[in-house]
């Protein structure tokens, strides 16, 4: 019975969303720019670069806004990179992205731990309160499990809505969905392909690494060393589940959510009988089974992992 | 206007000095964190030649780290000869290290000739394991085996953490979730007194000689490369393009497995959560320097592997972080990843109009 009372609890609704939150920002970042054609492997290392940068100025005093814009500046500055290499370069996307990852998490260690040689305790920033909405957050139940959140899950919530008009409904998104499956007849209505391929890794990037900063800046309120925890990957499998679709990624991350807050309830009621390992293998498991759900049916972005190259028809 | 054009046939002389121009690039690059940190240039690169390779002592530490990389640097060529994209070294590096105590610590006895080679089959078949399986759902479903090797790396890590604390834990470990050590009959002796380095080399080297015969002399190495380079030609040909990936899973994850059994035979002794610094991510490094061939991986493991311990004893002559390595060895790979584009173009200068298309 205690199994379903979870069900009950704000608290799970709350915690569901929370772990959400840096999951919708990584794969509506994901999504950008795999419709644009370019797969984005140095996701896990932008979450780690995004979560530094974001603490790091907030700790250096830019306030937390400015913490938000320093993690998204670093995130579209390493979008650059990868853009740069996968799109007029050509290069193996997912050599390039591994690369960006190894390059992206070891120069956000290397920084924290040139800035910070010998702390015992990682420093503590301030970080984003819950928000006190009039009326709304005094809800019984809905208060505390939908109300009570950070202005950063409203902004990632938001920003569904936003991508997802923005793709289906403007000549912008239009643009970059043409070049993720098309790029030679864009490249014929006289667009840039790689302005437009290199512009959505650029803004994936960033939404990449808001959604670090979620995790330094929100969630918890230092940095710590592998902290991301292949976060980053699991929204490459979420991007695959939700068919390259906003509001289907919301949905993915939700359910991926509910399932981690469930999980944890779960463990401190057989906790002694079930290693706790096998709990926290579970996110991995999961996304591994949705991935393969998914990937059968999968609508890749027809041109998803090709090159193209000025001058090619 | 300048004007890419691709090489009718790639250029060879680039193809050999595409390594070592990353490689000083990305020692060249290494000068921009070192002077964000402060640090005399000069000093601290001669501190990190001479942690690796300055003497005895240090290239018998350098050869040491190296060959594990040897091992996950061949792994991850012969994947990604056939364009599979096996990021999972580091997970199948945990599986042939995990099969290694659960054979090497006491549950089978005999000579060491037996028990070895047998500890070692036990690893290999292990890490094969590791790699089929998202081998096989890529040929049957279209999984990408990125995400899956990827993914696999934190499960497998898990698991080791679970066993280690319980059911493959050493009850005399004071509480450490440590394997028990492994039998002497099953470790890999030291190849000199004094020195760390152990005859886990002989075998990375052995295994880097069969599989350049393997690559270039069987018509398994000719399939591979096929189905690599263009599979729909593969197919066509007559290959079974699934069956050749399955076998390159069942190479590529052997030779990861070897590795961290290698390791806790040769070098550990004992398995702890935190064997490998890395050795499976390093070894994608190893193979995109050595541009997949098998005697390449053994010159770069060598140069990864120093930057490794040259940046150790660096750190701790003068402070400066040694996660200086991992940044070093990432503008490695994405060095030669651009070098490799130069190899395939070549850049020709339109003049200042563009010139006719």
């Amino acid at each position: 019975m205690e199994f379903l009372e979870i069900f009950l609890s704000a608290n799970f609704w709350a915690a569901a969303i929370r772990i959400a939150t840096p999951l919708i920002f990584g794969t509506l970042g994901a999504l950008i720019c795999e419709r644009a054609g370019v797969l984005n492997l140095g996701i896990e290392g932008i979450f780690t670069a995004g979560a530094m940068a974001g603490w790091m100025a907030v700790w250096l005093g830019a306030g937390l806004v400015g913490g938000v814009l320093t993690a998204a500046f670093v995130g579209a500055t390493i979008g650059l990179l990868h853009g740069i290499l996968t799109v007029p370069l050509g290069l193996s996307q997912h050599v390039s992205g591994i690369g960006v990852t190894m390059l992206a998490t070891s120069a956000a260690y290397f920084t924290y731990r040139t800035a910070l040689p010998d702390v015992t305790s990682p420093p503590r920033i301030e970080p984003f309160q819950p928000l006190d909405i009039p009326l709304l957050s005094d809800l019984p139940f809905f208060g505390p499990a939908l109300f009570q959140h950070t202005v950063m899950t409203y902004l990632a919530i938001a920003l569904v809505f936003l991508v997802a008009w923005i793709m289906a409904r403007t000549p912008l998104g239009l643009a970059i969905r043409a070049v993720g499956d098309n790029p030679s007849s864009v490249d014929s209505q006289g667009l840039s392909v790689y302005g437009l391929r290199i512009g959505a890794v650029m803004a994936g990037s960033a939404l990449m690494a808001i959604g670090g900063a979620f995790l330094t800046m929100a969630a918890f309120d230092a940095f710590f060393f592998g902290m991301v925890n292949g976060r980053g990957w699991i929204c490459i499998a979420l991007t695959v589940f939700a068919s390259w679709k906003p509001r289907k990624a919301l949905l993915g991350a939700l359910l991926f959510g509910a399932f981690e807050a469930y999980q944890v309830r779960l463990q401190t009621e057989v906790g002694s009988v079930v290693p706790g390992e096998i709990f926290l293998m579970a996110p991995y498991v999961l996304s591994i089974i949705a991935l393969v759900i998914a990937a059968r049916g999968a609508d890749y972005p027809r041109a998803l992992l090709t090159p193209w190259f000025k001058g090619q028809r | 206007m300048i004007r890419l054009e691709p090489r009718t046939t790639p250029s060879r002389t680039l193809a050999l000095m595409a390594p070592v121009g990353a490689v000083i690039v990305s020692l060249a690059l290494a000068a921009i964190p070192l002077l964000a940190a402060g640090q005399n240039l000069f000093e601290a690169y001669r501190l990190m030649f001479q942690g690796a390779f300055g003497s005895a002592f240090a290239f018998s530490e350098t050869l040491t780290r190296a060959t594990p990389l040897i091992l996950t640097g061949l792994a991850a060529a012969v994947a990604f000869r056939a364009k599979l994209w096996n990021i999972g070294g580091e997970g199948q590096f945990y599986l042939g290290a995990l099969a290694a105590v659960i054979v090497g610590t006491g549950a089978v006895s005999g000579p060491a000739w037996v028990l070895v080679p047998l500890v070692m089959l036990a690893g290999a078949s292990a890490g094969a394991v590791g790699l089929i399986g998202p081998a096989y759902l890529k040929t049957r479903f279209k999984t990408d085996e990125v995400v899956t090797t990827l993914l696999l790396n934190f499960i497998i890590l898990l698991i080791v953490q679970m066993v280690l604390q319980d059911w493959l834990k050493d009850p005399m470990s004071l509480g450490w979730p440590q394997s028990e050590p492994i039998v002497d009959a099953a470790t890999l002796p030291a190849l000199f007194a004094k020195y760390r380095v152990h005859a886990g080399l002989l075998v990375s080297l052995a295994a880097a000689a069969l599989i350049y015969v393997l690559m270039r002399h069987t018509v398994l190495g000719f399939e591979l490369r096929a189905v690599g380079e263009n599979p729909h030609a593969a197919r066509h040909a007559g290959i079974s393009v699934n069956g050749t990936m399955l076998k390159a899973a069942a190479i590529s994850g052997a030779l990861a497995g070897l590795a961290g059994t290698s390791e806790v035979i040769g070098l550990k002794g004992y398995l702890t959560s935190d064997l490998s610094p890395g050795f499976g991510y390093a070894g994608i490094v190893v193979a995109m320097l050595a541009r997949l061939s098998p005697v390449g991986v053994v010159i770069s493991s060598i140069f990864i592997a120093g930057v490794f311990v040259g940046a150790d004893s660096m750190s701790r002559a003068i402070g400066v972080s040694s996660y200086l390595a991992d940044l070093v060895v990432a503008v490695a790979l994405l060095s030669v990843l651009v070098a490799g584009f130069s190899i395939r173009y070549r850049i020709r200068w339109m003049g200042l109009r563009g010139g006719e298309a």
